[in-house]
């Protein structure tokens, strides 16, 4: 059988879009994980909300409350950085425009968690 | 027109429904307030991020981010933010859900949007209404 495929292609079963599930089973993988974060990242909201900056700084510079907050942080940002291309990907047709926001999308997530890890260590050692 | 001719055709040619055609069942709702909400939530993580960054300021940033966040807007964002997660959060488990195959029969998907639309709105209250009965603050 004739096929434009090379062999590699054809074992990677990749099409034209040429990537696979990775971007589809990450999304999910970032969502689950999100399910308890999230639900204790509105606990401690709640749980800070109407107390003073000695209450958080405390909490925060907590070694577990500040993991957690940081994988809160980044599962939050890779999952929005997923999702954020979809919708890209569906309304922008300009190869140009899309490329170029498709990078800004990357930039200003590596910005907004690289500024909250370095906040939450910096708690960590104040 | 004649030197034009694919310009006329394509014009004359019937087009496919639109987004506008359309009734408005709830799933069509939670669908595209599951992207908007993803989209809110990317700002809630700026917010998120600046409030660590005025934290880790001491007394002065804490204050900074108060002056603004204590204002009507910023407490309507900040309300829209909670809800925009706990809407998330509800759709988001729906989506897992489906990819399982379960919740997929017409009249369920409309009742579970209905009652994640609820829900969602109901649980942004209640956390609003904790904190501001003062129940929260109870990591004091």
């Amino acid at each position: 059988m004739n096929s434009a495929q090379t062999p590699l292609h054809k074992v990677q079963g990749m099409g034209s879009s040429h990537s696979g599930t990775g971007h589809f089973w990450h999304e999910r993988v970032t969502a689950v994980a999100l399910i308890p974060l999230s639900l204790w990242f509105l606990y401690v909201m709640l749980g800070l909300a109407g107390t003073s900056e000695v209450t958080a700084l405390q909490f925060l510079a907590h070694p577990w409350n500040a993991i957690l907050m940081g994988a809160f942080v980044v599962f939050s940002l890779y999952h929005a950085y997923l999702g954020l291309q979809v919708v890209i990907d569906d309304y922008i047709h300009t190869p140009g425009t899309k490329i170029a926001l498709l990078l800004l999308r990357l930039s200003a997530i590596l910005l907004v968690g690289g500024a909250s890890l370095f906040a939450i260590v910096r708690i960590a050692a104040l | 027109m004649a030197d034009t001719p694919q310009k006329s055709v394509a014009a004359s040619r019937p087009l496919s429904p639109h987004l506008t055609i359309y009734r408005w069942p709830a799933t069509m709702a939670t669908s595209i307030t599951h992207r908007a909400t993803g989209v809110g939530l990317t700002m809630g993580a700026v917010v998120l991020a600046w409030w660590l960054v005025c934290i880790s300021n001491g007394p002065d940033g804490w204050q900074s981010f108060h002056a603004i966040a204590d204002t009507p807007i910023g407490l309507l964002v900040l309300f829209g933010l909670t809800w925009s997660l706990v809407f998330h959060f509800l759709n988001g488990v729906r989506h897992l859900a489906w990819d399982l195959g379960y919740g997929f029969p017409k009249q369920t998907a409309e009742r579970n949007s209905v009652i994640i639309l609820a829900l969602s709105i109901l649980g942004a209250v209640a956390i609003f209404a904790l904190a501001w009965t003062g129940h929260g603050g109870y990591l004091q």
